[in-house]
């Protein structure tokens, strides 16, 4: 196993305005993901790289149903975010655009810059530590680790059409 | 249900790259609220997509810059008991306020629902807040509601569904109901019910609903045997509720605020500015001049609360007491638009207190009702508008 996940440290109760701050919301994802986190962790934004994991408090992601909040960290990269607790809009929100949640009772015992591995295949998923310390998950239902795999909603939607399992309706008022 | 900012400018290039439209439109309400009135170049760009795409679409319920969606949709009778909605927006739980199942996805979610009609939901717990007997003059829903978030905290809700019930919530109008029902959001519950009953229906009569649409009410009650987790309620001894920055969960009675000065005061957004709020703001402040140093700014919900409110001379009188009034949009609750001054205290109707939420990153807002902000701008600091009732 890998430890190739380096981890950012975020406090609880993270709102969605802290992640995509309003006064950037008419902006495209990429300008907006600029100014993620800027209030908490200015170094962030500029510093994070691809693979890189959120450890976070409870409540993450509490606050509006932006889900540029969650695509956001997909844009910059993130492997994952790790915390004991989410607001439940954005649980949804985060694997309907990829992104890769892990609920994580002991996630306030990862460390600033310490870097681990994230164990999917089962069930339950794990967190693994540098000293091989294996922290466990809230089980994730299968359908949303199909989503994230997927890379989001938005390409199950895209197969669902071009299998025909979904009907499609048409594109413009007739 | 969806809006401006969550709604075409998102869902449309992903239709596009899909493929496909709209299941159902005569299910769809598209509501422009959040970069209305434009103030440059990027909310025209916003605004002009949802503008196009309505037509385009043939939409047959759009409402453009008539007020906020959360008002302005039951205005128009969208939301009856026993539906299931879903909106692209977080105060989307108001729907609860009718009997019906309602929360707020995002866009990419919207977009599953408006190619397919298709939603997945977890079945949820019901926590049923018990209020039993009546709210003392001067009290409202907004102080229920930030008093079961003080109380429970942010996560309290658990994403399960939250029920309202009680005398004293039976004895809420409608609006106040939608307040309560709203800020189920804030507790971190999906939904926010409250169970039907002729206040309802009457609403719905008045929004043009006709008597062969008015379901029976008697069908969407909570069954006796249901399982629930019970919270009880005393609505008697309730005290207007203030919440301390950053979190409407800081929330306290308003006497634990002793000698705390604002500069700012604003009643606005879909929990504090329909026209029973501004009522509520007119029955404190009189006309009387805000306190000297206190800017005071009102954002009706809907052109229809504020067209009433200027019938019964309220908007004359809010306006002679200093108030600069702003349009009827989501304004600076969404921290879209520029009014909220950098640094200062401000006590606000909002739902909201987070850093930075109403656009201004050194604001310190305090949460409250339209009477407790309509008396903190008459006094210049948080009060108790308990004894300032006209």
């Amino acid at each position: 196993m890998t430890h190739t996940h380096r981890i950012w440290k975020v406090g609880h109760d993270v709102d969605t305005d802290q992640l995509a701050p309003g006064a950037y919301m008419k902006f495209g994802i990429d300008e907006i993901a600029r100014h993620c986190l800027q209030g908490l962790r200015p170094d962030f934004a500029a510093q994070v790289r691809p693979g890189d994991v959120l450890a976070a408090g409870g409540n993450f992601g509490i606050g509006s149903s932006r889900e540029q909040a969650a695509a956001a960290l997909v844009a910059l990269g993130v492997h994952a975010v790790v915390a004991p607790s989410y607001s439940g809009l954005y649980f949804r929100n985060a694997f309907n655009v990829g992104l890769l949640l892990l609920t994580c009772p002991r996630a306030g015992e990862l460390e600033e810059n310490e870097q681990i591995a994230v164990a999917t295949e089962q069930d339950a998923p794990v967190v693994v530590r540098a000293d091989g310390t294996r922290l466990a998950c809230e089980p994730i239902p299968g359908f949303l680790l199909d989503m994230v795999r997927a890379g989001g909603l938005l390409n199950q939607l895209k197969h669902r059409l071009a299998t025909g399992e979904l009907a499609r309706h048409p594109m413009k008022a007739s | 249900m969806f809006h401006d900012s969550s709604g075409p400018r998102r869902l449309k290039p992903m239709l596009e790259e899909l493929g496909t439209g709209l299941w159902d439109r005569s299910k769809v309400v598209l509501v422009m609220d959040h970069y209305v009135p434009e103030s440059d170049d990027e909310s025209r760009r916003i605004v002009r997509i949802a503008r196009d795409w309505a037509q385009e679409q043939a939409l047959p319920h759009v409402y453009d810059s008539i007020g906020i969606c959360h008002v302005v949709v039951p205005e128009h009778g969208h939301i009856r008991p026993g539906m299931f909605c879903v909106g692209g927006d977080s105060h989307s739980p108001t729907g609860g306020a009718f009997g019906a199942y309602m929360f707020g996805v995002g866009s990419t979610e919207m977009l599953g629902v408006v190619a397919s009609g298709e939603i997945w939901i977890k079945v949820p717990q019901t926590l049923l807040m018990q209020w039993r007997g009546r709210l003392r003059d001067g009290v409202t829903a907004k102080d229920m509601a930030l008093c079961v978030i003080g109380r429970f905290g942010m996560s309290g809700g658990r994403y399960q569904a939250v029920q309202f019930a009680g005398d004293a919530v039976r004895a809420l109008s409608m609006q106040e109901r939608m307040t309560l029902s709203n800020m189920s959001a804030e507790l971190g519950s999906q939904a926010g019910l409250i169970a039907p009953d002729d206040i309802t229906l009457d609403y719905l009569r008045a929004a043009g609903v006709a008597q062969s649409e008015l379901p029976d009410t008697a069908h969407w009650q909570t069954d006796a045997d249901a399982q629930v987790e019970r919270h009880d309620f005393d609505a008697d001894t309730l005290a207007p509720q203030v919440a301390a920055p950053h979190s409407p969960a800081n929330a306290a009675p308003v006497t634990d605020y002793p000698d705390t000065p604002v500069q700012a005061a604003y009643i606005g957004a879909c929990t504090g500015a329909k026209l029973e709020d501004l009522r509520a703001a007119d029955r404190v402040l009189r006309g009387r001049p805000v306190a000297s140093g206190v800017k005071l700014m009102v954002a009706p919900a809907s052109l229809r609360d504020q067209a009433q409110a200027e019938r019964e001379g309220i908007m004359a009188r809010l306006v002679q007491s200093g108030a600069e009034v702003l349009p009827t949009s989501c304004g600076a609750c969404s921290g879209y638009g520029r009014s909220i001054p950098e640094g200062a205290s401000v006590i606000s109707t909002t739902a909201r207190n987070f850093k930075g939420r109403m656009g201004s990153d050194t604001a310190r807002v305090y949460l409250a009702s339209p009477y407790t902000v309509a008396a903190s701008a008459l006094t210049g600091r948080i009060a108790d508008p308990r004894g300032l009732l006209t």
